[in-house]
This record gives C-alpha cells, structure tokens and sequence, in this order.
C-alpha cells in the first residue's frame, strides 16, 4: 500500500470537549486509513464516539491532537472558511435527517455545494440533472422535498453528495429515518456507487448496510476495536 | 453576486409573512416620521406666509397723544408727523431700508353703474415690497414717477378689483374716486394674511401719498411703516427712530404713546421659537416611532436568524464560507428596507398631495415631505434590522455546522 491509495490517513487522533467542568474524552487515540475505493462501515453503540469520529472525517470540527490528511492535505491549523472549503471539494454528506432545504427544488438543492464551490450556472444546471436522474429522480426535479417522500429525500441528499465529486461519500446513519423498502434502495445505491470506484464512509448501527460494507470498523468508548474486511470485500 | 441575489429574491418569496411584516415595520415607522415632519413643515410656512400677508418683518408706527411732560410742554398734547418730519428722520437714522407714509381714508370709487366706499391709503412706491403687496401678471405697483408727478394711479386688492370688474382685465381702466379719474395700473396677486391695522389689502387700495394728499388735502400721516436692513437690528433702530423723531417734533424718545409701534418681526421670532418647540415636540415623537418601529424591525430579523440556523448550518457542512451567509443576509436587510422606505415615501407623497384637496390650507398649510427625511428614517430602521440581523447571522454562522443543523 502507497500513501497515494489513502484517502483518509488518521494518527492517534484525540478528541476532547471541554464544558468548563468537565472534560470529556470523546477520542482517545484514533489510527484510521481508509483506501480509495473502499465501502466501510463505522459501527458503535451511541456515545462510543462514532458521531464525533465522522465530524472529524467530514472536517465539520478539527481534533484536539493528532494529524489527519483527507487527499493527502492535512487538517490542523486551518481556519474555518479553509474547512468549508475542504468540506465542500473533498466530503459529500448524507445525512439522517436528509438536511435538505426545504423551500427550493430538488434541482436546486443539488446545485447548492456547486454554487458554494464556484462552478458556473448552466455547469451547475447540467450536472445536477444528470445526478438526479442517476438516482432515479429525472422527473421530480421541480419537487421541493415537502413534495418527496423520505426515500427521495435521501436520493436528492446523495445526489447532493456527489455533486462535487468530492473524494469521499460520507454517510450518518442514511437509512435511519427510513422504512425497510425504502432503506433498501438507498443501501443499494451506495453499493453502486462504491462498485463505480466510490469510496464511502457510512456511519451506522444497522447490521444490513455495514454487512454490505468492504470493511467494518468497531469503535467502543473512544477506540477501534476491531477493523476486518468482510466477504463483500471479495 | 448574481447567486446570492437569486437565493435572496427566493428567500424573501418563501417567507412572504415575514418578509410583509419587516416591510411593514419600515414602511409605518417612515410615513409617520415622513409625514409628521411634513406637517410640522407645512404649518411653519402657512404660519410665515399668513404673517407675512402683513408684511415682510416691517414695523408699523401711529403717532398719539403725548404721556410724559417734555422740555416745558405738558403731555397729551398730540404729535402730527409730516412727509417732511419723516425725510429729515430718515436720514438720521442708519440701518433703515424702507419707510413710507400711510395716509388713510374712506372714498367713493365709481366705476361704471358701480359705487363702492373703499378703504384707500396714500402710499410711497417702498410700501408695496414691505407690505408684500405683489401685482399679478401685466400690473405694476405704485412707482417713483406717480409719486413724484402726483399721478392719478391706483393700485387695488384682488378682491376690490371682482367686485367693481368681475372677471374682466382690471390694469388699464380708469375708475372715478371721489369725483377724479383714477388709472389702474396694478391688481394684488392672492395672498393669505392673517393680521391687519385698517381692513383686508385685498378690499384695499393703494394710490400715491402725493396724489392722496391733494386729493383730501391731509397734511398729516396717519401712520407711517418702516423696515429695518437686518431684520435683528429692528429693536436699534426703532430706538434710533424715537430719538429723532422726538428731538425733532419735541417727544419723549421713551414715550410710547407719543408714538405707538407695532413690530411684526416680534412675531416672526415668536413664530421661529414656537416652531423650534414644535419641531422638538416631534422630533421626539419620531425618535420614539423610530425605537418602536426598530423594536418591532428587530425583533423580526432576530426570529428570522433563529429559524434559519438549521438552514445555515447545512448550507456551511456543505461549503458555504461565514462570508457567503452573512452577505445574503446583508442584501436581505437593504433590500426590505429600501422596498419599505420607497413604499413609505410613497405613501407619505400620496397623502400630501391628497391634502390640499380637504382645504384646511388656510389653517394648517400643506405638508411638504423631506425625501431626505424618509430616507434617513427608513436607513435608521434598516440599520437597526441589520445590527439585530447581523449579530445573530453572525453568531449562527460561527457556530459549528453540526450543532446549528440540530438546532
């Protein structure tokens, strides 16, 4: 393995939030590679901190200590529009609560990290389209999510995520706000995806999708405890 | 730039309510300030104009009776004041713009089947611009050469000039006062004028002093009127004035009966403090309008801060840099407060031309509104919407993403 493969490299990564009385040791020495073109799964019960790992990954917070580089740059000492910036070109984001904006389209919606990220109208018009009906959405570009149901919603989110070809797909708990049908659909098009070249975080506590993972990481009280790739990695 | 216009124009379009109940604030606050002050404007003019019918900061002066025992000679004696008296005064006293005799009396005026009793004074042609008796288009006032060649020439009140011609030209007839041809070489233009010594000027007429005088054969002025050069220097040269006249015609200088003045400049000032008040009454009324409406503008762009942290938050996970939020919510506030201003401009323009039309004019004058004024109010309003906007704005999108999407 070259460092080149790497997408995500972290190294004794701690996390620790200060309330003023009490610290909390949310991270406690985290070593973390993830290869382009992996599908893991990040798995653990609530407060194992999972959350706080997949903040880190997605650079919405910075560690305490330790050194982490997305795409071979490293993330320690930029400022926050720096982070917005990283987080806009490398991170695609799924969320639980879909996190859409609810008074514009779907369309627009997609086209929203593009704006951010300074592509060009009739670009950001082109690709969106194109996503959205890679996830089977093609007809309800005019929908605003209030008019999507949830399994759509997710669809538009992903199409988001893609949006601007960021290195990694991250994923909170995608199908956690879904009924079974519809949590199926989502779990089989992030296996597309991965099967395109992909590579995707998913964080979750649903043994269907982390079974469909390359790779399942375990994390209890702060630490790995247990990295193995499982028979869909073949 | 385009971007941030786009979402902005679609945000404002998806928080209609919002949006009317901002606007509304900024449109209220800027009529009732816009239209306060146009008021309190109006009013101070119409209150300029009425006393200015009477005169432009002139003093009016009747001699008497003496009150108080001078150089040998006891009082009540009366003081008689000629063409003469007032030449040689005039002279000695600097700081005079303008002074004519008034010589008054009751004549018969006659013009075609019409006989009518006027009012008319003997005048010189330096009473029309102190008394503000303007002519109307084609009409002169009386001038230096009536005077001088004791001309038979009159100058009437717009009113006097309906009743003896009606609609028809007045300038060029000749009418017949008491029993002479008189020229009309001038008919007064409307005016307000809310003070008067001896009837309306628009029943009026005005013939040279002169000419009045070998006509009734008076030889003494009923009264004379004056304008000092500053309107300030009144008071001096009243003093200036008594002194001379009364080393002259033997008077007490401080005998106010021997010679009664009124100055209308008195009022003028009374009128300028009253208005300092009024306008202070009201500029406190707006300040207070202003906290309110602010309160109100504020107290909206804050909830709007609160509803939309979610928004911001997801709008920063995905890219947006704190500089990207902030502006939008910058064109947002300039936007609503320039719409609220133009509108409450509007509005406050609406309702000053629609006043006239009631015709209470004549009492309270008509509102004139300051664009200035508007504009400064609806900026004061937008600026606080933007400092209650901004800071909240500002906090959210300093927050870290994942907090403010849970929120």
């Amino acid at each position: 393995m070259t460092t080149q493969n790497h997408i995500i490299r972290m190294d004794d990564i701690r996390k620790t939030y200060d309330t003023g009385k009490v610290k909390v040791d949310a991270l406690k020495g985290i070593h973390l590679e993830i290869e382009k073109g992996e599908m893991i799964a990040i798995v653990g019960p609530s407060g194992s901190g999972k959350s706080t790992l997949m903040n880190l990954i997605g650079c919405l917070d910075t560690p305490t200590s330790g050194t982490y580089e997305i795409g071979g740059q490293a993330v320690s000492g930029v400022t926050r529009d720096e982070l917005a910036e990283i987080r806009n070109r490398r991170v695609g984001f799924v969320f639980q609560a879909f996190n859409l904006l609810p008074h514009i389209t779907a369309l627009e919606n997609v086209e929203l990290p593009m704006l951010f990220g300074g592509i060009k109208p009739a670009e950001r018009h082109k690709r969106a389209s194109e996503l959205l009906e890679r996830v089977g959405l093609g007809d309800r570009l005019d929908h605003k999510p209030t008019e999507l149901s949830g399994g759509q919603m997710q669809r538009v989110a992903i199409a988001r995520a893609l949006a601007m070809e960021p290195d990694i797909v991250l994923a909170d708990e995608p199908t956690g706000n879904l009924d079974s049908s519809a949590g199926g659909d989502i779990m089989s098009i992030f296996t597309d995806l991965w099967q395109q070249g992909r590579t995707i975080v998913i964080i979750t506590h649903d043994p269907a999708l982390s079974r469909r993972a390359s790779r399942v990481v375990e994390i209890h009280d702060g630490r790995i405890t247990s990295d193995q790739a499982t028979n869909a990695a073949a | 730039m385009k971007d941030v216009l786009k979402q902005l124009a679609r945000d404002l379009k998806a928080e209609k309510l919002r949006t009317f109940l901002t606007i509304f604030g900024i449109v209220w606050g800027t009529v009732a300030i816009s239209l306060m002050l146009a008021f309190g404007t109006g009013l101070h003019t119409q209150l300029i104009k009425s006393t200015a019918g009477l005169g432009d900061r002139i003093v009016i002066a009747w001699p008497g009776l003496t009150s108080i025992p001078f150089e040998g000679l006891g009082k009540g004696r009366k003081i008689r004041i000629t063409d003469d008296d007032l030449t040689t005064a005039r002279g000695n006293v600097p700081g005079l713009k303008a002074l004519s005799a008034e010589y008054s009396n009751n004549l018969k005026v006659e013009y075609g089947t019409k006989t009518l009793s006027v009012d008319t004074s003997g005048v010189a042609p330096e009473f029309g611009s102190m008394r503000n008796l303007i002519p109307q288009a084609g009409g002169r006032f009386i001038d230096d050469i009536d005077l001088a060649e004791q001309r038979r020439t009159a100058f009437i009140g717009n009113k006097l000039a309906k009743d003896i011609f009606g609609e028809t030209p007045a300038v060029g007839k000749t009418i017949t006062v008491n029993q002479s041809p008189f020229l009309v070489v001038g008919v007064l233009v409307e005016k307000d004028q809310d003070s008067s010594y001896s009837g309306r000027d628009n029943e009026k007429m005005f013939i040279p002093s002169t000419t009045f005088r070998a006509l009734n054969g008076d030889k003494y002025v009923d009264n004379f009127v004056f304008q000092a050069a500053a309107s300030t220097d009144t008071k001096a040269v009243i003093e200036k004035l008594r002194s001379a006249l009364g080393g002259r015609l033997r008077f007490d200088a401080k005998d106010k009966e021997a010679l009664s003045m009124w100055d209308t400049t008195e009022q003028f000032q009374f009128f300028d403090t009253f208005m300092l008040a009024f306008n202070a009454f009201l500029g406190i009324i707006g300040v207070l309008t202003l906290v309110v409406g602010g309160i109100g503008v504020s107290n909206i762009m804050n909830v709007v801060v609160e509803e939309r942290t979610r928004e911001i938050g997801i709008k920063m996970a995905l890219g947006a840099k704190q500089r990207w939020i902030l502006s939008q919510f910058l064109f947002e506030t300039m936007l609503v407060t320039f719409l609220g201003g133009a509108i409450g401009f509007a509005i406050s323009l609406t309702v000053c031309a629609i006043f006239p039309k009631l015709g209470l004019a004549e009492y309270v004058g008509n509102p004139v509104v300051s664009p200035l004024v508007a504009a400064l109010t609806s900026l004061a309003l937008g600026l606080v919407g933007l400092v209650a906007g901004y800071f909240p704005a500002r906090d959210a999108a300093r927050l870290d993403p994942v907090v403010a999407m849970k929120l």
